[in-house]
């Protein structure tokens, strides 16, 4: 049994399917990579997958000790936090919440928020401000606050977009450096630079589906697109700038 | 020395007392929604909600309802829960529907006071509710009473709910994703703020209320980092906002809702100073 599996997903709001016969499987340990052009369903899918909203067909079964709120989501940023004003250490620390039923917070609750704080080296910085931090570190408070709520899997969303290389390069460390220690990495992505990273790819694709490991999807047609994609993302970038 | 006085000879009376007392509570839980509201971009709901309330009235006032919040509350506290929870759909976004809601209660309830009233002060009627000229010197004990009590329940539940108050005004998907169940909270929310809304209506009148929700958030916001220092600086500021504003207009004569905004306008602009030499 693997932790998420879905078979002939279908994917979408209020019973209408943004993306149809979706086959995956998800094992503990994985790296998986969702990739896909914009409006292909990917959002939707990670939804779905937070349950944040119902499958509108087919199944998604989860399972091997994983429970549906057991996944540490990592949203992109939106507008409301920019100015939010709340210290890395409370927001870090409002990733435990689901793990106590009691209303304030344990100390064995503290404890571990302190010892992640200290894996992303953030720790220093936990009475600031996280509005007043960059936008790599704003994300490791965040990343913080996943892997508090959770130590079985990782949902990240877009992670790199907006971030400068080098923050880039960092993300993609902590996450390697999570999934060797075991914890299971999906990421929703348009950077190619994240496949490498991967063991396994989820295409999204209007009419076809991939889905398979990492050497598979490289010598895939699937590949080949999102290469000319990315190449032609490229070329409009340069003409803008 | 003289005010002073002047101060002590005012404090005796009841009325005053009364309106110290209801002040003081209502300008406390209006700060604590306040700042969940304008982190949440909700800051215009205080203004919504407040005509909806003119409405009511204006509905229990032709109905002869003597004991008009048995109207009003219902009216606003569904219009609340409606916006916060359902504000933003598809077809109508959060602000433009607080928007559409205002102006047809506002219009509404015009028009049924202008039509069926039977006082022969209607303009006055009116100017009273929009801009609370003096009716919080005009509360019974038994008004005091609720201010009190509802104000008491609101801190009350913002005290044992606060971990999850935050977590959901942080970021709602995360903590959906989590296992919040956050459209219990939102509807807590949402009740507590058509609640408040009324009583506040009291204090400043309905069009100067979003004054009350807005400008102690705002002012935290400028020079604490911490949610927990932002909450506790905003009750702080708006229980002194309301406190000095009451004062002052008792010793000036001068309109009690507009002097506290006054006053908050003031304190907004002195910490706007200190943020900035600060950074």
């Amino acid at each position: 049994m693997a932790y998420i599996l879905g078979r002939e997903l279908a994917v979408g709001y209020n019973g209408k399917p943004v993306a149809e016969n979706l086959n995956f499987k998800v094992n503990r340990g994985d790296y998986l990579c969702i990739v896909g052009m914009n409006g292909a369903g990917k959002s939707t899918l990670m939804k779905t997958l937070l349950s944040l909203i119902n499958p509108v067909g087919g199944e998604l079964k989860i399972g091997d000790g994983l429970e549906p709120h057991e996944i540490g989501y990592l949203p992109q940023q939106s507008d409301t936090q920019r100015d939010f004003p709340a210290t890395v250490w409370e927001v870090a620390l409002s990733g435990t919440i689901t793990r106590n039923r009691r209303l304030m917070y344990s100390k064995a609750q503290k404890a571990y928020v302190e010892r992640r704080l200290k894996e992303l080296n953030i720790y220093n910085l936990k009475n600031e401000s996280y509005r007043s931090l960059s936008g790599g570190q704003q994300q490791r408070t965040l990343l913080a606050r996943a892997l508090s709520a959770t130590s079985k899997v990782l949902l990240l969303d877009e992670p790199v977009s907006g971030l400068d290389p080098n923050a880039m390069q960092q993300l993609y460390t902590i996450t390697d450096e999570l999934n060797q220690k075991g914890i299971t990495i999906i990421m929703v992505t348009h950077d190619m630079a994240a496949i490498e990273h991967a063991t396994h790819v989820l295409h999204v694709n209007k009419n076809k589906h991939f889905f398979g490991t990492k050497d598979e999807y490289l010598k895939s047609s699937h590949y080949k697109m999102f290469c000319e994609l990315e190449a032609d993302d490229n070329r409009s970038g340069k003409e803008i700038a | 020395m003289e005010v002073l006085n002047l101060l002590g000879y005012y404090i005796k009376f009841p009325f005053v007392q009364n309106a110290f007392i209801a002040g003081v509570f209502i300008a406390l839980c209006s700060s604590l929604l306040g700042v969940i509201l304008v982190l949440k971009r909700f800051s215009y709901i205080g203004d919504g909600l407040s005509h909806v309330a003119f409405g009511g009235l204006a509905v229990a006032t032709v109905l002869k309802i003597t004991e008009y919040n048995l109207v009003i509350m219902p009216i606003t506290v569904v219009a609340a829960i409606l916006l916060l929870r359902f504000g933003t759909s598809e077809k109508v976004h959060g602000d433009s529907a607080i928007a559409m809601l205002a102006v047809v209660a506002l219009a509404f309830g015009y028009l049924l006071m202008n039509v069926f009233s039977n006082s022969a002060n209607i303009s006055g009627d009116v100017c009273t509710t929009l801009f609370g000229s003096t009716s919080i010197l005009t509360l019974s004990r038994m008004d005091v009473f609720v201010c009190v009590f509802m104000s008491l329940l609101t801190i009350a539940l913002f005290v044992v709910f606060y971990n999850r108050i935050f977590a959901i005004t942080f970021d709602e998907d995360f903590a959906k994703a989590t296992g919040i169940h956050v459209a219990r909270y939102q509807t807590m929310i949402a009740i507590m703020t058509g609640i408040i809304i009324v009583l506040a209506m009291n204090l400043v009148g309905s069009l100067l209320i979003t004054a009350l929700l807005v400008f102690p958030a705002l002012t935290a916001m400028q020079v604490f980092k911490s949610f927990r220092g932002t909450l506790i600086y905003a009750a702080v500021i708006s229980v002194f906002g309301a406190l000095s504003g009451i004062l002052l207009s008792i010793i000036a004569s001068t309109p009690v809702g507009a002097t506290i905004v006054l006053i908050y306008t003031v304190l907004f602009v002195i910490h706007v100073g200190i943020g900035k030499v600060r950074s």
